[in-house]
C-alpha cells in the first residue's frame, strides 16, 4: 500500500479547495442561508407542520443532503477532470500508486470536504430554526455515505467527460434535478398516489428520507430500505470505478 | 552487469490503427546517458511512455533493474522518473508544494532537505514560493525536472528535454544531465538534435519508423555520421586524381571539375591545412571551397539504406 501516495493526493486535493473556500464552501453555506430564510423563516410559517416537525426544522435535513450530494459530484468531478485536461494525469498514470490508493485519495478528499460542508450547514442552519438529532450515529453513516457515494459518481464523471460542458451538464440535467424532487422540500406522502409512485426511481429520495429519519425519527420509506439504497450506489459505482482502472478506459492508450 | 532497462519485442498499435512500434528490442546500461535520437513521429515518445507505465504496450515486455514493468509495476515505477515532452504543469500550486506532491505520489516519506538540494541544484530555491504559472518556460521545465527528481530515481527519462529551450539553458540543463549522471543515475534522453546527442550521450540509439536502425556507442557512430565534405571547384578540370595524392580520401567529380575531400570532425586535425598546401605544390588551383554535413535526414536515409 502507499500510503504516502494516498495522503499526497488528499492534502493536495484539499488543499485546492483551501484555495477556493468562498467558492467551495462560502458559496453553499451562504445560498442554503437563503433557503432558510425564504422557506424556513419567511414562508414557512403559513404551512402547517410536516409530521409533527415546524416546516423549517424539515428542511434541515433535506437542504444539507442537497448540497452534499452536488457539492460531492463536482467536487470530485473537477479533482480528476482537471489533471486530465492539462496532462498532468501523466505523473499519477506513471507513478507506483494502484487504481484502489487513486480513489481513496480523490475521493477521500471530495468526500472529506462535503462532510465539513454538511456539517457547516447544519450549524449555520441551527442560527435560523431549533432542530434536534434522535439519532446522532445513524445522522453521521448518512453524511459520510452519501458524500463518498457521490464524490465517486462525480469521479466517473470526471473521467468519462471530455470537455467543460460534459463535466457540468451531467449535474445541472441529471444531479440537481434529482437532489430537487428528492424529497427536500416535501414529503413524499404529500404527493398525489402516481406520482409517489414515480418518485421511488430516484436514487435521492432514500438518501434524504433516510437522513432526516436520523433527525426526527420519521420516514418516507423504512430506514432499512434507505440504507440498502446507498449501499447499493456505493456497490455499483465502485464497480464502474474498478473497471475504469483495469481497462484503462479514458486514462490510457 | 545486467543492463538497467530491457526492452524485448516491444509492439504498439494506437486505437487508430497506427502502429508506432513494430518490434524494438534495446538494452540499456547501468549509470549512461542514453540518447534516442529519430525524427518526429520516430515513435520516442511511444517508447518513453510504455516503459513508464502510461501507454500500454500491444506486444513484448520491458524490465527496470530485473523488475518487470506489468507483474512488478510498483517496483519498476518506484525507480523511475519521467519529464515529458509537454510542458504540463499544475498552474495554482507553488514550486515547492508540486515538487514535494511528486515525491510523495512515488511512495517517499517527506524530505524537506532532499527537495531542497534539488531546487538549488536546478536554481529554483528562491521561486519555491512561487506559483507554477508564474514560471517562465525554461523554468516550468527545471520544475517538471524537480517533480521527476523529487523520489530520488535511478533511471530518469527526459523527453526533448531541450525542445523550445534557447541556447544558453540548453547549455546549463546539459551540464546538469551530466551531473546526474555521476551521480548514478542512468538518463534516457531523446531528441532530433544530433548534436545534442553529439555532445551528451555514451550511446546513442537510433530510431526511426517505429524501428530501433542502430544502437552504438557515441565514438563509434560519430565516427560514422560525423563525416564532412570538403568540396573544391577546380580552376582546369583534372583527368584523374593525381598519383601524388593516393593516400587521401579524396573523389573526383565525373566532368572532373569538383575534388570532394571527406574529412573526420571527430580526428585531432581535419588534415584540410596540409592538403590545400600540397594541392598548392602541384599547381592545382581552385575557384572556390565549401564544406557541408551530412543533415541528419542524410543520416536516416543512409543508415536505412545501409540496413536495406
Ligand atoms: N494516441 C495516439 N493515437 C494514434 N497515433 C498516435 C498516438 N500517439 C502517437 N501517435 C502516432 O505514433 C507515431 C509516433 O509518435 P511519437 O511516439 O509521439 O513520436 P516521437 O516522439 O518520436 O515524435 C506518430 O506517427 C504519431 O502520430
Ligand atoms: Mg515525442
Amino acid at each position: 500500500m502507499n500510503l504516502h501516495a494516498i495522503k499526497a493526493i488528499y492534502i493536495f486535493e484539499l488543499a485546492r479547495t483551501w484555495r477556493t473556500l468562498f467558492q467551495s464552501i462560502a458559496g453553499p453555506v451562504i445560498s442554503t442561508s437563503l433557503y432558510f430564510i425564504v422557506f424556513g423563516a419567511a414562508i414557512g410559517g403559513r404551512f402547517a407542520s410536516v409530521e409533527g416537525v415546524s416546516y423549517g426544522a424539515f428542511l434541515v435535513p433535506g437542504l444539507v443532503m442537497m448540497s452534499v450530494l452536488t457539492e460531492s459530484v463536482s467536487n470530485a468531478s473537477f479533482g480528476i477532470y482537471m489533471p486530465r485536461y492539462s496532462g498532468t494525469i501523466y505523473e499519477l498514470l506513471s507513478a507506483p500508486v494502484s487504481a484502489f490508493e487513486t480513489v481513496i485519495g480523490y475521493v477521500g478528499a471530495a468526500a472529506t470536504k462535503s462532510v465539513i460542508l454538511g456539517t457547516l450547514i447544519l450549524l449555520t442552519a441551527r442560527l435560523f430554526v431549533d432542530f434536534s438529532i434522535a439519532h446522532p450515529f445513524w445522522m453521521v453513516a448518512f453524511l459520510v455515505m452519501t458524500s463518498v457515494t457521490f464524490s465517486l459518481l462525480g469521479f466517473i464523471l470526471g473521467i468519462w467527460a471530455d470537455g467543460w460542458e460534459k463535466l457540468q451538464i451531467v449535474p445541472m440535467l441529471i444531479v440537481t434535478p434529482l437532489a430537487f424532487l428528492g424529497g427536500s422540500f416535501y414529503s413524499i406522502s404529500m404527493l398525489p398516489p402516481f406520482w409517489q409512485k414515480v418518485t421511488l426511481f430516484n436514487p435521492v429520495v432514500y438518501l434524504v428520507s433516510g437522513f432526516r429519519w436520523s433527525f426526527y425519527g420519521a420516514a418516507d420509506v423504512p430506514v432499512a430500505l434507505s440504507l440498502v439504497m446507498v449501499a447499493l450506489m456505493m456497490a455499483i459505482c465502485l464497480a464502474v470505478v474498478w473497471w475504469i482502472f483495469r481497462t484503462g478506459y479514458k486514462l490510457k492508450n | 552487469m545486467q543492463p538497467i532497462i530491457q526492452i524485448r519485442g516491444l509492439e504498439k498499435t494506437y486505437a487508430s490503427g497506427f502502429q508506432a512500434l513494430k518490434g524494438v528490442d534495446l538494452d540499456i546500461r547501468r549509470g549512461e546517458i542514453f540518447a534516442l535520437l529519430g525524427p518526429n513521429g520516430a515513435g520516442k515518445t511511444t517508447l518513453i511512455s510504455i516503459v513508464c507505465g502510461i501507454v500500454r504496450a500491444t506486444a513484448g515486455s520491458v524490465t527496470v533493474d530485473g523488475h518487470d514493468i506489468m507483474r512488478d509495476w510498483r517496483a519498476a515505477r518506484s525507480l523511475i522518473g519521467l519529464v515529458p515532452q509537454e510542458l504540463t504543469t499544475e498552474s495554482f500550486e507553488s514550486v515547492w508544494a508540486t515538487v514535494s506532491f511528486s515525491r510523495g505520489l512515488f511512495g517517499k516519506p517527506p524530505d524537506p532537505a532532499v527537495i531542497e538540494r534539488i531546487l538549488k541544484d536546478l536554481s529554483l530555491w528562491d521561486k519555491k514560493d512561487t506559483k507554477v504559472m508564474a514560471l517562465s518556460g525554461g523554468m516550468k521545465r527545471r520544475v517538471l525536472i524537480a517533480k521527476a527528481l523529487s523520489h530520488e530515481p535511478r533511471v530518469l527519462f527526459l523527453d526533448e528535454p531541450t525542445a523550445g529551450v534557447d541556447v544558453e539553458l540548453r547549455r546549463g540543463m546539459w551540464e546538469m544531465i551530466g551531473r546526474l549522471r555521476d551521480s548514478g543515475v542512468t538518463i534516457i534522453l531523446t531528441t532530433h538534435y544530433i548534436e545534442e546527442a553529439e555532445e551528451m550521450a555514451d550511446s546513442i540509439g537510433v530510431i526511426s519508423g517505429g524501428r530501433i536502425i542502430l544502437v552504438e556507442e557515441k565514438a563509434a557512430l560519430m565516427e560514422k555520421l560525423g563525416k564532412r565534405l570538403l568540396t573544391l571547384q577546380l580552376l582546369n578540370p583534372l583527368d584523374a586524381i593525381p598519383p601524388e595524392f593516393a593516400g587521401y580520401p579524396l573523389t573526383l567529380s565525373a566532368d572532373g571539375r569538383e575534388l570532394v575531400y571527406s574529412f573526420d570532425t571527430q580526428g585531432e586535425r581535419t588534415g584540410i591545412a596540409g592538403l590545400l598546401r600540397k594541392l598548392g605544390d602541384h599547381g592545382i588551383n581552385y575557384t572556390n571551397l565549401r564544406t557541408e554535413e551530412s543533415s541528419l535526414e542524410e543520416i536516416f536515409v543512409s543508415l536505412v539504406k545501409e540496413r536495406a
